[in-house]
């Protein structure tokens, strides 16, 4: 497990020096804004504007990072050769890939938490004194982390067997699938037969389910999140992303290096 | 065994138990989420135009995704047998602002909208309004006047609109032949047993949605009370003519040969006669709570 | 402590041992065709020796090196490193690795991705600075060890590449075209390094196609052609020692006097040289004495590697055009 470590601390290291984190400025930046404009227009509904732009925000530069920089993570390795001194050190291959994925997890969770904290901040500024029942903001935002580190496990399967592009397309695909995963297992069907309803719905199950991860309209009325939600998402993620880096090692243990 | 064919097997056995486990979890994660849910108002663009405007060209395809999620949002509702369908129109506001052309909208939306609590919102002004829009944008689909005749007869009680519904949908070559004879008789009659019976046959019969059928039958269920009482009565009046008294007991009207057999509603309890010397359901059947429980 | 490993207890262990070691390559539309990289490749190099390996390109000396270090799997067969199989990838604690045109991440300095190999061998903090320091020494890149790798040329990867393939005093060091990128100087460094390696007991497994650096460095050679090892033994014993004649340099003045021994001389400037054999070289000395020629060298010609090795890459290509023209 030490193994582990120090590829994550390396990997981390590198997202740094590659200026991932330059995107929080952006985000910093769409936060004042939004905060000002919406201070102008005082309808009641500031906390609701904030929290969900910026839960959007946050998600959907968390989403960017985890497909691109997630399929990259094994892709970049092997096109550059830089994996060949690497593995040629005693280090596993499966100790090689957690590593990498444990760095660029703990990469978004210092940037998606830097995020929450400008959210909270444009959401002070907007309505100055904050009830404890903000604090559900975090809440949100520890679920969003969830998924992206379910999308970058995700993404690190794909690259594992396709090529850069491919594995970015498969990725980003599989990340629509699960958003409608929920919808495709309610869904009314009324000329299908019950056996292709069956499999629908057994699909639907499998795939990841992305609404698992969102509460943005509870949250953006300050409303609380069941803890048992918090729980279950969470011990859904370690599962699911368990099942998923353990197909990658499989697939990368036996694949031959160009 | 070779050491590659246990690796094997423990892969496929991490993978099988992973997806069990996640199935399992899944389904708690529906229930805490549709619960959530329920409690949220994420609509917060309640302005179909604002969201036809950000959808581009995807507008239709936002409209079908909104007409789901109002229907999710009502089965949801039913199934927990919660009141209050407040989102109800709001999401068939937009669904239909986004795509005018969904048909199955307007009439599924129309019923429940209209339709007294618990089974709908219990908003015949809404459903009216969503109605006329129906056809404002498909003005060749006579089903929309029949689904606001409807509307007119059943929940606004307003006899007159409710026959010109009907009067105009008949103009449509299309349209089912019944329409125009039924507006001569609400325009004459107002509300009358048959006509509400027969109504909600049509609905029973034409329709292919679960929820409008399950409805539709429920209604049905209840007006055949009435019927079934309504015939009872007039049994019980003619024996009060034959024989100068009140039947105290159905059975005293078989031997009298003014029924075959017991009659029995249509949970299997036998009708019986009520204090005031009129027919009245089984005090163990459950159509009587029913009936308590919905106007209609 | 070299012979640790070994299980045999009665023989020295080879450092590094191939049985029937074998890649098979598809190519070709669906990957329907296949061609052997590498075919039944039975090796042994002895701990302590500097083995070269020689071949052309695409013969299958990368090859051989990858599925050592396990980069790429073999078909069939089986190969040991210090009497552990190469499926054990805690061998690789003693084993440096110098990989053909080395890569490494661009935004860290030399330092940096010395420190971040070491780790793994588990060096602690203070022994990875000191060794590190070292290393950048012995390798030439001490005042180049703040600068991002992205910015070093070919040549300093290299060396890069080089430091850290013997950074944690590995046993066994496997080189991958150590010398491609090096001016004549860097070539010479390596070449110093092979040496000390060699003389403080390590096992040196190198490749090249550089014959010159083979014969200088090497205890044994194996030669490697189309996937095949031809053969191997030392610099020596693969060329034999026959000698192939005799060759004089000579100078003569004055305007080209005809005899016979001119027509068999190719001229440079005022030098000329000739080929003679063995049972000539008296009779031709006095030719060259009776037309007052000034003899400068005679010496013994002996084949070079190079020689015997475009011997066998010549072989082996009129093997494979048989093949096509035989379409077998």
């Amino acid at each position: 497990m030490k193994n582990v470590w120090i590829v994550a601390t390396n990997t981390f290291r590198e997202a740094v020096r590659d200026r991932v984190l330059y995107n929080l400025v952006f985000f910093a930046l769409l936060m004042m804004g939004a905060a000002i404009v919406v201070g102008q227009i005082s309808i009641g509904i500031e906390q609701t504007v904030i929290v969900s732009l910026g839960l959007a925000a946050i998600s959907l530069i968390g989403l960017f990072i985890a497909v691109f920089i997630g399929v990259g993570l094994v892709s970049k390795e092997m096109d550059k050769r830089t994996l060949y001194a690497l593995l040629a050190k005693p280090v596993k291959r499966w100790e090689f890939l957690l590593g990498k994925y444990a760095g660029l997890v703990m990469t978004l969770t210092v940037n998606t938490g830097a995020m929450a904290v400008g959210l909270y901040a444009a959401l002070w500024a907007v309505k100055h004194p904050l009830v404890p029942a903000d604090a559900y903001v975090f809440v949100a935002v520890y679920l969003i982390l969830l998924k992206l580190a379910l999308i970058v496990a995700l993404a690190m399967l794909f690259s594992c067997f396709t090529t850069p592009f491919l594995a970015i397309l498969f990725t980003a695909g599989m990340y629509v699938a699960g958003v409608f995963a929920y919808d495709l297992r309610t869904i009314q069907a009324i000329n299908l037969n019950p056996a292709t309803v069956r499999m629908v719905r057994a699909i639907s199950y499998l795939l990841p389910n992305f609404q698992n991860f969102n509460v943005t309209g509870a949250v953006a009325h300050a409303r609380g999140v069941p803890g048992t939600l918090v729980v279950h998402v969470t011990l859904y993620t370690l599962v699911y992303s368990a099942v998923v880096l353990t197909g990658a090692s499989a697939v990368f243990s036996r694949r031959n290096l160009k | 065994m070779t050491g590659r064919m246990i690796g094997g097997l423990v892969l496929m056995a991490v993978l099988v138990l992973g997806l069990a486990a996640v199935w399992v979890l899944q389904e708690r994660i529906d229930a805490e989420q549709g619960q959530l849910r329920l409690e949220q108002d994420d609509l917060l663009l309640r302005s179909g135009s604002m969201v036809k405007r950000l959808s581009l060209e995807y507008a239709p395809l936002m409209g079908a995704i909104y007409w789901t999620r109002a229907v999710q949002y009502y089965g949801e509702k039913h199934r927990l047998r919660e009141r209050g369908l407040d989102l109800l129109w709001p999401l068939l506001d937009i669904a239909t602002t986004l795509d005018p052309n969904l048909l199955v909208a307007y009439r599924f939306g129309s019923m429940f909208l209209s339709d007294a609590p618990p089974r709908g919102a219990g908003r015949p002004d809404l459903a009216v309004k969503l109605l006329e829009r129906g056809i404002q944008a498909n003005p060749n689909d006579w089903q929309l006047y029949q689904d606001l005749g409807n509307v007119y007869y059943f929940d606004a009680k307003d006899y007159a609109k409710a026959a010109a519904a009907f009067e105009e949908g008949s103009k449509n070559p299309n349209s089912m032949i019944w329409m125009k004879v039924l507006a001569a008789k609400i325009a004459g009659q107002g509300q009358s047993l048959d006509t509400s019976y027969f109504l909600w046959q049509q609905v029973y019969d034409t329709t292919t949605d679960e929820l409008i059928r399950k409805n539709a039958a429920s209604h049905l269920r209840l007006l055949k009370v009435d019927l079934d009482l309504r015939a009872l009565d007039q049994r019980l009046d003619e024996y009060e003519k034959q024989t100068g008294k009140r039947a105290k007991r159905m059975s005293e009207l078989v031997e009298a040969g003014l029924l075959k057999k017991l009659p029995t509603d249509a949970d299997g309890f036998p009708y019986v006669v009520g204090t005031s010397g009129k027919a009245e359901l089984n005090l163990n059947s459950p159509l009587l709570e029913e009936k308590l429980v919905s106007p209609n | 402590m070299l012979h640790r490993l070994s299980k045999n207890r009665g023989m020295p262990a080879a450092a590094i041992e191939t049985e029937n070691l074998s890649k098979e390559y598809p190519y070709g539309f669906l990957n329907l065709k296949k061609r052997m990289s590498l075919e039944n490749l039975n090796l042994r190099v002895e701990s302590g020796e500097v083995f070269g390996f020689l071949g052309p390109n695409g013969a299958g000396k990368s090859t051989t090196i990858k599925l050592l270090m396990r980069l790429i799997f073999p078909t069939s067969g089986r190969a040991r490193i210090l009497g552990k199989s190469i499926e054990d990838v805690s061998t690789h604690q003693v084993v440096g690795y110098l990989p053909e045109q080395p890569y490494f991440y661009d935004y860290l300095t030399a330092a940096e991705l010395l420190d971040y190999f070491a780790r793994f061998h588990r060096l602690t903090a203070s022994d990875r600075r000191e060794r590190i320091e070292r290393m950048l020494k012995k390798v030439g890149l001490e005042t180049a060890k703040r600068i991002q790798l992205r910015k070093y040329s070919k040549g300093m990867l290299q060396r890069v590449g080089m430091a850290q393939a013997i950074l944690h005093q590995p046993e066994v060091v496997v080189l991958d075209e150590p010398m491609s990128g090096l001016d004549p100087l860097g070539r010479r460094e390596v070449r110093d390094i092979i040496l000390e390696l060699k003389r403080e007991g390590r096992t040196v497994l190198f490749s090249t196609h550089i014959l010159s650096d083979a014969e200088m460095l090497c205890d044994r050679v194996g030669v490697i052609v189309g996937g095949k090892l031809r053969g191997v033994g030392t610099p020596g014993e693969m060329v034999g020692m026959r000698t192939q004649g005799m060759e004089i340099l000579f100078e003569v003045e004055g305007a080209a006097k005809k005899f016979a021994l001119m027509d068999r001389a190719t001229r440079t400037g005022e030098r000329y040289r000739v080929e003679v054999s063995e049972g000539e070289l008296y009779g031709a000395l006095n030719e060259l004495n009776s037309v007052g020629a000034r003899v400068l060298s005679v010496a013994q010609i002996k084949p070079t590697l190079e020689d015997f090795f475009m011997h066998l890459v010549e072989a082996d290509r009129a093997q494979a055009s048989a093949v096509e023209v035989s379409g077998k």
